[in-house]
């Protein structure tokens, strides 16, 4: 649900980083906000809990430039990961405009990454949005554990697992070391953008 | 749904606000949609992140009505914190918006109460009519831009 201010000449839009617990989504937002200079971004917001947990939610407001002469503000949430928190989840989900979903590359993990997916699904469901039609990322996060001791699995397993049916764009990513952060915020960015302006236009064609 | 706000809601919606600032001595009033989105503002916030200060409110909206769910409630209509100098006062307009009012010991929670209620029903139409109304959209560009 994006706002559109005609008043300021300024468009909001919000995107959800999703995924289960421990996958990295706080870690993509602590990238963005160190890398991001100060007159475009806000201060970074984190309600956790002691042991690195995100209670509540994490937000990192962006300012990304001019399309047609509307400012567009992003502003960036992280929900809690863990399975208990999901009337949180969907607190956080509210009026959501694109979604990353953050996926785990550890193998230990891969069950919970299709149920964090399917949950996503759910809770978006729930607020009468298709998650096929909604801007969409996925996340390969942790590449940088290839080699070490933790077995982390193929790209290839990953994308049979997550995309196979929703084939949208996907990264390989290590949110630690921040590559491929930069690159899903630019293509989620790039896909509400879009949503947004082709609504915007589909609305100016039907008036005239 | 987009939501479209244009420069005539705003002045509307402005005027209103105004009016509560001005008659009750509050330091600003904030006007946030309930996904966190920050609608219009009016008073001294410069000092104030007034962007989390929505994404705070709307979470802390959202988690109240979770605790009146439980206890049976349908929801909290109004929250207030107390603080040593500053206090904030929240209140539900509608199903999409909330109004946070931020004031000190200048002047009180009655009083605050007792402004709001008066504008409330009018401002309340027309948040109706920007989030309920099927309105096309149509675009136009900036007026600096053309």
């Amino acid at each position: 649900m994006p706002f559109i201010n005609f008043s300021k000449d300024e468009i909001q839009c919000k995107i959800v980083y999703y995924g289960a617990g421990f996958c990295g989504k706080t870690t993509n937002l602590l990238y963005i906000y160190n890398q991001m200079s100060d007159d475009v971004k806000g201060k970074m917001v984190s309600i956790d809990t002691k042991g690195d947990r995100t209670l509540f939610f994490d937000f990192l407001s962006l300012n990304l430039g001019k399309i047609r002469g509307f400012d567009i503000r992003v502003q960036l949430y992280t929900v809690p990961g863990q399975v208990h928190y999901d009337a949180t989840r969907k607190l956080v989900l509210k009026g959501v405009d694109g979604v990353v979903f953050v996926a785990d590359s550890l193998k230990v993990q891969r069950k919970k990454n299709i149920e964090s997916l399917i949950n996503l699904a759910k809770n978006l469901a729930e607020k009468g949005i298709s998650i096929r039609s909604i801007p969409l990322v996925l996340q390969y996060n942790k590449r940088d554990l290839d080699g070490t001791d933790s077995e982390i699995l193929p790209i290839e397993v990953l994308e049979k697992d997550l995309n196979s049916m929703l084939k949208v764009p996907s990264f390989p990513a290590s949110a630690l070391k921040g590559e491929g952060v930069f690159e899903t915020l630019r293509e989620i960015t790039k896909l509400v953008v879009k949503d947004v302006s082709r609504k915007i236009m589909l609305a100016d064609q039907s008036v005239r | 749904m987009n939501i479209v706000i244009t420069k005539e809601d705003l002045e509307k919606i402005n005027f209103y606000l105004n009016k509560v600032v001005s008659s009750s001595l509050a330091q600003s009033v904030l006007l946030i949609d309930r996904s966190g989105q920050l609608i219009a503002q009016y008073g001294n916030t410069m000092d104030i992140d007034v962007l989390s200060l929505s994404a705070l409110t709307a979470a802390n909206f959202g988690a109240t009505a979770e605790i009146a769910r439980i206890l049976g409630e349908e929801e909290f209509t109004l929250l207030f914190h107390k603080g040593k100098n500053e206090n904030v006062y929240f209140t539900a307009l509608g199903e999409h918006v909330i109004l946070v009012t931020l004031f000190n010991d200048k002047t009180s929670l009655g009083l605050i109460r007792l402004r709001i209620n008066q504008i409330a029903e009018d401002l309340l139409k027309i948040l109706k009519e920007i989030f309920e109304s099927d309105r096309q959209l149509t675009f136009q560009p900036p007026e600096h831009q053309s």
